[in-house]
């Protein structure tokens, strides 16, 4: 089995990317998100895209697997930006091609569109690159807290996703052997019609579950034996902290936001 | 005469109503510094015993004193923190995300300040000897060394007692070295009470008193050595004989007088090639 396995997409690396407070990335790309929507001028595109990609080289993240990130969306960017070409029918006809005509507001609706949809997933992929799966789940802990007050259970959340977390590279490796020792038996996964292969799948996930079932039987019998009793009173030997350069990106960013707004076109 | 820590008094215990008795009025006690072998075949009832030490079982009959303190559904977590357990499976016990993680999810659970956790798990991944994998993540240890990793969370928390409940059966002969060599090391430097529930009588020769479970009920009592020379008997009750123990017995019946029932390859060599200087 493949050692050097990755969950998810993180990318390790030191710079302040990196290094900023899973809480603040959140906050930050839940605020751009929302206001990628608000950009309607050149400048207000030109504020947005240049602080998506100054994070990008500041991360230094290798382009590549920031396109790797990108690949599964790229058709959803051109297919919009075909579709507003010949639905939008705004500002003056450019040309035409036989019965369609192609209007100006067509083009620069579907450039708007493409950006928004580029700007929005090369953000947050920046955060699943930059950040652990860790670090997210106690970000969400932490952010979830005020839930508590009105009993949403907060902790056993974060420590089902830790859990999960913690359990994948194991249960694929199971699948691995499962589907070796399976194999060994004669169980064919690779050819035949589409049909055959479903199939050959169940003799695999039938012992994956109660292998699943079991381990998770023995977990729950050794977390209370190492004495857990739920959320309360515990402590937590991860920290987050706010430190002097999240301050420093809270106020970079709103900055960023005032001259979004100061930018964008009022009509 | 050290002080006596672990005591079951006339203990009984079955999984059901209907169920037959796992243990069967049971009563012995475990002082402290002491190490302790518990051994049967499968089904002896074993393992069942480390579930009732820990509180994850409680029993019908009879009662069982840890520390001054009965078992029972209010004493639970105050138990907990005297009896350390590790189990079987090296991955099914293994909660945190990284080694680090890992350790301090007993010392959370008790809510141990943050400086504190850092001090021991510093302290306690240097005792069994992983210090150098504080970060890594569990898919990337072998299994001895998850094993040991485990046995450091235990220890985090400090416990009186420490109970390997087959730790070591899942591990190739490598990993099995590691962990009994880790073990005995901690059992040495750090005055803990250590029982360890195996099915392996190599597992027990270290140990200062091993208890011979069949059927629900002791069978017998006694030091390693004493052990040791009822291999017939203890074939009997299914459990495999090493082969020095098979080979001393051998030498016997063919004239070669050893003495001194040997516990391992160095104490039979150590007879036979003194052998001629008493003859």
């Amino acid at each position: 089995m493949n050692n050097s396995l990755i969950i998810g997409q993180y990318v390790p690396g030191t710079s302040i990317v990196h290094k900023l407070d899973p809480r603040t990335k959140i906050t930050i790309i839940f605020f751009y998100v929302f206001t990628v929507f608000f950009a309607n001028s050149l400048p207000s595109y030109g504020v947005l895209v240049v602080f998506a990609l100054a994070s990008m080289l500041t991360s230094r993240v290798p382009i590549r697997f920031i396109m790797k990130g990108l690949t599964p969306v790229w058709f959803l960017i051109i297919f919009t930006f075909i579709l507003h070409l010949f639905v939008t029918k705004e500002g003056t006809v450019i040309f035409d091609v036989w019965i369609f005509e192609f209007y100006s507001g067509g083009v620069i609706q579907g450039f708007a569109i493409s950006i928004r949809f580029f700007l929005l997933i090369l953000v947050t992929s920046l955060l699943t690159l930059t950040t652990t799966p860790i670090e997210i789940t106690d970000a969400i802990e932490d952010m979830l807290r005020p839930l508590n007050k009105v009993k949403f259970p907060v902790h056993e959340l974060a420590l089902m996703m830790s859990i999960s977390l913690r359990f994948i590279p194991t249960l694929m490796q199971e699948t691995d052997k499962i589907s070796r020792a399976q194999a060994s038996r004669g169980v064919d996964f690779r050819t035949g019609p589409i049909k055959d292969r479903i199939k050959a799948v169940v003799p695999l996930l039938v012992p994956l579950f109660v292998s699943a079932f079991k381990r998770a039987e023995e977990l729950a019998m050794a977390m209370e034996a190492r004495g857990y009793q739920g959320g309360e009173g515990r402590s937590k030997l991860r920290e987050l902290k706010i430190e002097l350069r999240d301050i420093m990106v809270y106020l970079l960013f709103a900055c960023v936001m005032a001259i979004l707004f100061l930018t964008r076109t009022y009509s | 005469m050290s002080k006596r820590l672990i005591e079951f008094r006339n203990v009984s215990f079955r999984y059901g109503e209907e169920q037959p008795w796992v243990l069967k009025n049971l009563s012995f006690e475990i002082y402290e510094d002491e190490w302790v072998a518990i051994i049967g075949h499968n089904g002896s009832g074993k393992s069942t015993i480390a579930k009732l030490v820990n509180g994850l079982l409680f029993p019908q009959q009879g009662e069982i004193i840890i520390d001054g303190q009965q078992v029972n559904e209010a004493s639970i977590w105050n138990i907990r923190k005297e009896v350390g357990m590790v189990f079987q499976n090296p991955d099914n016990q293994f909660v945190g995300a990284t080694v680090q993680d890992d350790v301090a999810f007993g010392m959370e659970n008790r809510g141990v300040p943050r400086e504190e956790m850092m001090k021991r798990i510093d302290e306690t991944l240097n005792a069994v000897g992983m210090q150098d994998y504080r970060l890594t993540e569990p898919h990337r240890l072998s299994g001895g060394q998850k094993q040991r990793v485990a046995i450091a969370s235990v220890l985090a928390i400090s416990p009186k007692v420490l109970i390997l409940d087959e730790a070591t059966a899942m591990l190739d002969p490598s990993g099995r070295q590691e962990i009994m060599e880790t073990v005995s090391k901690l059992q040495n430097n750090q005055g803990l009470s250590l029982i360890t529930i195996t099915h392996d009588l190599h597992e027990v020769v270290q140990a200062d008193r091993v208890i011979v479970m069949n059927e629900g009920e002791i069978w017998d009592e006694a030091t390693p050595r004493d052990i040791f020379s009822k291999k017939d008997e203890l074939r009997k009750i299914g459990l495999d004989v090493p082969f020095v123990a098979i080979l001393a017995d051998e030498l016997n019946q063919v004239g070669i007088t050893i003495l001194q029932e040997p516990l391992n390859h160095e104490e039979l060599l150590e007879e036979l090639w003194t052998l001629h200087s008493r003859t």
